[in-house]
């Protein structure tokens, strides 16, 4: 199908953009990589009268690492973030996660920042911003304002954006300490959307016991899930823990709902299964003597479970 | 409300066109419809199947995905775009030929474009990687498995030139 008319503006600076947007207000959404937002408009699910296209403000187009952590711009596309080198040095979640985002075509064109305010429960970037504890900075005529992700996701497919609003940069957080990380999920086939996913973040101490494990989800709760599955595991080695039960703990804690693409009882299997898995996986990382006192581990051949179905 | 349009002017496959759409005009029917390059296909419109991927730039993107007012100032490439203009044919498409790596064709523009950008980036894919980068791709004739042949051959004619030997291309 065909998307409704709308009227089209293609500002060429943030003020003009934000101009534009104060001027639409109700009636006006901002088009990023439209990899989210065209289809909808194909499917005739959304009408809004006037689009503006941000693709021309290329001073949003960065990927920024610094000592604390990666801040990405409106107009990074998922592929120039999952490549950037410094930035999964940094925050190797970012790479893990981004490459389960959809496919490589995909990627080139949809940004990060924008499938943060899609906000869908299915999309890796709102478990990864929920997990680090980041943040997206909003901008509009006259001011701006910081939202944590714990206040920035309100609902499936809702994000705190109001109208006239733009997001301007999204805030990824390096992990402190003997961190490591992992994403995994269980999807029909490579590429499409989660029927569960989890990211997984260990910390271990000088003596590489356990002192904290917690993990984000995808596509089991309207909005991110994070869950502290600490007292399952702290004192114990990636040897010696018992991740099954940290899995269990998970399941016990998720209320997955049902559709069709899986019932409710096999996600909540898979989040058993898969929260086992990536916690394994994220604390023999963060043992890794490579990864010494900061850092999630660069595994680059790390997420081989991407694609599977569940055993374990 | 009377529809708003424009006069837009798009590089494709090296020559300026010039064309007058409304807003929605998705660029896929601009390649099409407008500027009668019936090469690039349109099955979904909603980013699933990859028949309509173009080159933007470059890299492969959907070009249903995409507003003909937004690709101005760049470079797109369309299948029509990949051979070279003495007409013989892109390594991508000679190894398509010769792996039998279609059927009806409605999928393979989508598939030439991507593989065409791949190889340039990964020169040497192994057959697991090959089948990752037409993950995107969707063939309702071929099984693929001529199609991951295909890849493996095209690589193989870019690395050695056209007259490397038909073999079967071993999976490795
Ligand atoms: C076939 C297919 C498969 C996909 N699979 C996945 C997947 O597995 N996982 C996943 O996470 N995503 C997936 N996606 C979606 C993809 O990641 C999108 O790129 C992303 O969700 C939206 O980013 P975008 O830049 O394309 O935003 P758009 O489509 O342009 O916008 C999406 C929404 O966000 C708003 N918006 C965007 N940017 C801003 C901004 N800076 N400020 C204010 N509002 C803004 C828009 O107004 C719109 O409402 C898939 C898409 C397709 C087509
Ligand atoms: S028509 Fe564009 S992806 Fe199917
Ligand atoms: S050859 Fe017919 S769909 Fe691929």
């Amino acid at each position: 199908m065909k998307p409704p008319a709308f009227r089209y503006h293609s500002p060429r600076s943030l003020p003009e953009a934000l101009d534009t947007l104060d001027a639409v207000g109700h009636d006006g959404k901002v088009l990023a990589g439209g990899q989210s937002l065209i289809p909808i408009l194909n499917m005739r699910l959304a009408a809004p009268g006037h689009l503006v296209d941000i693709n021309g403000l290329t001073e949003l187009a960065y990927v920024r690492t610094d000592a604390d952590g990666v801040r990405v711009g409106a107009l990074a596309r998922h592929a120039d973030v999952e490549a950037d080198a410094d930035a999964h040095r940094a925050v190797s979640l970012l790479r893990q996660g981004l490459r389960l985002v959809a496919h490589p075509v995909i990627r080139n064109r949809g940004t990060t920042v924008g499938s943060l305010v899609h906000a869908d429960p299915s999309g890796e970037m709102t478990a990864v911003l929920s997990l680090l504890g980041g943040s997206v900075e909003l901008a509009r005529l006259g001011g701006t304002r910081r939202v944590g992700a714990a206040d920035f996701f309100t609902g499936p497919l809702e994000s705190c954006v109001e109208p006239g609003e733009m997001a301007v940069s999204a805030y990824f957080p390096r992990l402190r300490g003997r961190t490591g990380t992992e994403f995994i999920e269980a999807a029909r086939r490579h590429g499409d959307y989660a029927m569960c996913g989890v990211a997984a973040a260990v910390t271990l101490d000088d003596d590489l016991r356990i002192v904290s494990a917690r993990a984000a989800y995808l596509s089991v709760s309207p909005v991110p899930l994070v869950l502290d599955l600490t007292e399952t595991l702290a004192g114990a080695t990636p040897d010696t823990a018992h991740w099954r039960a940290a899995g269990e703990l998970a399941a016990d804690r998720t209320e997955p709902d049902s559709d069709i693409h899986a019932t409710a009882e096999y996600r909540r299997h898979l989040v058993r299964v898969l929260t086992a898995r990536a916690l394994r996986t994220a604390a023999v990382r963060g043992a890794d003597p490579a990864v010494g006192g900061d850092g999630q581990g660069s595994d680059d051949q790390g997420s081989d479970d991407r694609e599977c179905g569940a055993r374990d | 409300m009377t529809e708003q349009m424009h006069e837009i002017e798009l590089r494709v496959n090296g020559v300026l066109r010039t064309a007058t759409v409304p807003s929605r005009r998705l660029l896929s029917d601009c390649l099409r419809h407008d500027l009668g390059l019936t090469g690039t296909h349109v099955g979904c419109e909603h980013g699933v199947c990859g028949a309509c991927t173009v080159q933007i730039d470059g890299r492969p993107m959907r070009s249903c995905l995409m507003f003909a007012v937004s690709a101005r100032g760049h470079e797109i490439t369309t299948v029509e775009g990949l051979a070279d203009p003495d007409g013989s044919m892109h390594a991508v498409q000679q190894a398509f030929r010769e792996c039998h790596g279609l059927q009806c064709g409605f999928c393979t523009p989508g598939f030439l474009t991507v593989i065409a950008a791949y190889l340039r980036d990964h020169p040497d894919p192994t057959e697991a990687e090959a089948r990752e980068a037409i993950g995107g791709n969707l063939c309702r004739c071929t099984g693929y498995q001529n199609i991951v042949k295909a890849v493996l051959r095209a690589a193989r004619i870019l690395n050695e030139g056209t007259d490397a030997p038909v073999a079967e291309e071993a999976p490795r």
